[in-house]
């Protein structure tokens, strides 16, 4: 579904830091009004592309086009488009709730009587109205999340790019959060957004690209990905991390293919729910057993050989 | 809910507006955008240590000026005897604008840089290195320049201001305190610990002892002299001393050359470590 030219095209991009490719060469294309994930472990080059397409930070070799500008030499430009929300929050601590929106839109060069109430909009937005006066130290880790959101909102940005938005949050508000978000995605902006979450990825992207050792190493959408790479569901057996080799072997035949993990064994099969009685009917007796459907988290064990929530 | 614009925004129209102008990379013209920032967030800021920066050239005065002044008594300076506070007091009024531009260019500067992380967020927006630069290089200056106007101020109670250039003195430790905190913050943004910081600190007391603020340097072995002559405290210290005492010559042209030069390359500098950091 493309709608035009990409707002965001790489071509072989590349940033290099002494010996070290941070990101070894990556081709992208982000369409306009399109939810963007870029998948992958901690380390894979994430953040390091995210900066490159947030403009602050400069390719070593490659193509980049931002909206049609090259960020090498239309910088200011190019972030007057965006809304960016970094890995880290930066908000000003000196400042209050509202002051921090009011100073951020300021920064852009937004008249006074504009920002009065477009500070309102967005605290409504963020949820933080009853904060409005409160010191950002006091506020949770939810609560500052969604005001660097809102920050990032300020100059009506075309392009979001947030850098793993939900890491370090509570499951209640990490929720709250995609409800923000898909709001943003509903009312056509474009969104990009790192993650080492499956489910948020699966739960946000309309399209993404998995990173690892900064390359892109499968890209679609995550329906497609998952169907593309592996069977449709997967029996998960425990027998104790000192026989799951033992028993994968035993049961080698069972499934079209088999992750064995240091705690489990993860048998990839079209038909779970039969494969699991035949491993019973063998004699096998896992601790647990369980049958789920492949996620994206399969794909990445399958593309890496590597899990993506180890942390 | 929130509204989305398909057109140009007003922020894009804005960085539109600027974007073939000479520089535009580096500089937005939305200094006073990062100088208001500071002026909203110095509520927040430890009024106590923002005092003490008025009171402590207040208390040099007295000591020195008064205590020790009695055992002095008069100083020749270039054919014009004057009390020994008159003579200090010029000295003193330089390092306060000194001190205080400081205090902001290094420790404020570090934090904001390394801990609050805002010119991360600051570089995020359409503003360019020098938008950030100027405008806390500014603010540093608004500092130094309020400590020593507030000392003018106290001097003139004293009854020793005697001459009508002494007038000069605040354009000039406006002059003196955007340099001071030009190159305190250029010195800054190559830092990358608190300790480092205490180094400035180390070599700011010796420049404020030995730069002719309690004595002429003319106690000095001759190439001693030359040294101390080059040290911007010196500059600063002579400049407010020749305007105390209405001496307006080529030497005070010379003065705000000097610091002229240092405000620029202080700028320049810290423009291009910021863009280095943050937008490289």
């Amino acid at each position: 579904m493309w709608l035009g030219e990409p707002v965001i095209a790489a071509h072989r991009l590349v940033k290099q830091y002494g010996d070290f490719r941070a990101v070894d060469g990556i081709d992208l294309a982000v369409a306009r009004g399109e939810s963007f994930g870029i998948l992958g472990p901690n380390g894979a080059g994430k953040s390091t592309t995210m900066r490159m397409l947030t403009a602050t930070l400069q390719r070593t070799s490659g193509d980049l086009s931002i909206l049609g500008h090259d960020p090498a030499t239309a910088g200011p430009l190019i972030r007057a488009h965006l809304g960016v929300v970094p890995q880290q929050d930066n908000l000003d601590t000196e400042l209050t709730v509202a002051e921090n929106l009011f100073t951020y839109g300021r920064y852009f060069g937004l008249p006074r009587a504009y920002l009065r109430t477009r500070v309102d909009d967005l605290l409504d937005f963020a949820q933080l109205t009853d904060k409005r006066s409160a010191k950002v130290e006091s506020l949770s880790g939810g609560m500052k999340r969604r005001l660097t959101i809102a920050r990032g909102l300020v100059n009506e940005p075309e392009i979001v790019l947030l850098d793993e938005p939900t890491t370090g949050l509570d499951p209640q508000a990490r929720h709250i959060l995609w409800d923000r978000l898909f709001r943003l995605k509903e009312s056509g902006t474009t969104l990009v957004i790192t993650t080492h979450y499956m489910d948020e990825a699966a739960q946000l992207c309309d399209r993404l690209v998995v990173m690892d050792g900064g390359r892109i190493v499968a890209e679609g959408s995550p329906a497609a990905l998952i169907r593309e790479h592996c069977p449709r569901e997967v029996v998960e057996v425990r027998f104790g991390s000192d026989r799951n080799a033992q028993a994968a072997e035993q049961l080698a035949d069972i499934g079209q293919r088999h992750e064995v993990l240091p705690d489990r064994i993860l048998i990839y099969t079209d038909a779970g729910e039969a494969d699991l009685q035949r491993i019973v009917a063998r004699g096998f007796e896992p601790i647990t057993s369980l049958v789920r459907r492949s996620s994206l988290e399969d794909v990445f064990l399958r593309l890496t050989g590597r899990s993506l929530a180890e942390d | 809910m929130i509204m989305q614009a398909t057109a140009v925004t007003a922020a894009v129209a804005i960085a539109e507006r600027h974007a073939h102008r000479p520089g535009a990379g580096i500089y937005a013209g939305r200094a006073r955008t990062v100088l208001a920032r500071n002026a909203v967030a110095v509520r927040t800021t430890n009024a106590f240590v923002f005092a003490t920066g008025f009171i402590e050239p207040v208390l040099f005065l007295v000591a020195f000026g008064y205590g020790i002044g009695g055992l002095v008594g008069t100083v020749d300076v270039a054919g014009q005897v004057v009390s020994y506070a008159a003579f200090i007091a010029p000295a003193l009024l330089a390092s306060s604008a000194m001190n205080g531009a400081l205090m902001d260019a290094t420790y404020n500067v570090f934090f904001k840089m390394h801990h609050q992380r805002l010119y991360q967020a600051m570089t995020a927006t359409s503003l360019g290195a020098m938008d950030v630069a100027l405008g806390e290089i500014a603010w540093a200056m608004v500092r130094g320049a309020a400590y020593a106007v507030g000392f003018l101020v106290v001097i003139g109670a004293f009854g020793l201001v005697v001459s009508w250039s002494a007038v000069l003195m605040v354009p000039a430790a406006v002059l003196v305190a955007f340099a001071f905190a030009a190159i305190g913050m250029t010195l800054t943004s190559y830092m990358s610990s608190f300790q480092q910081l205490n180094w400035v600190s180390f070599a700011l007391l010796p420049m404020f002892l030995f730069s002719g603020t309690f004595f002429p340097i003319t106690v000095y072995p001759v190439w001693l002299q030359h040294v101390i002559e080059a040290l911007p405290l010196w500059q600063a210290i002579a400049m407010m001393r020749g305007l105390m005492l209405g001496e307006l010559d080529g030497g005070l042209a010379f003065h705000v050359g000097y610091f002229a030069v240092l405000s620029v390359l202080g700028l320049w500098i810290t423009t291009r470590r910021l863009d280095a950091l943050f937008l490289r």
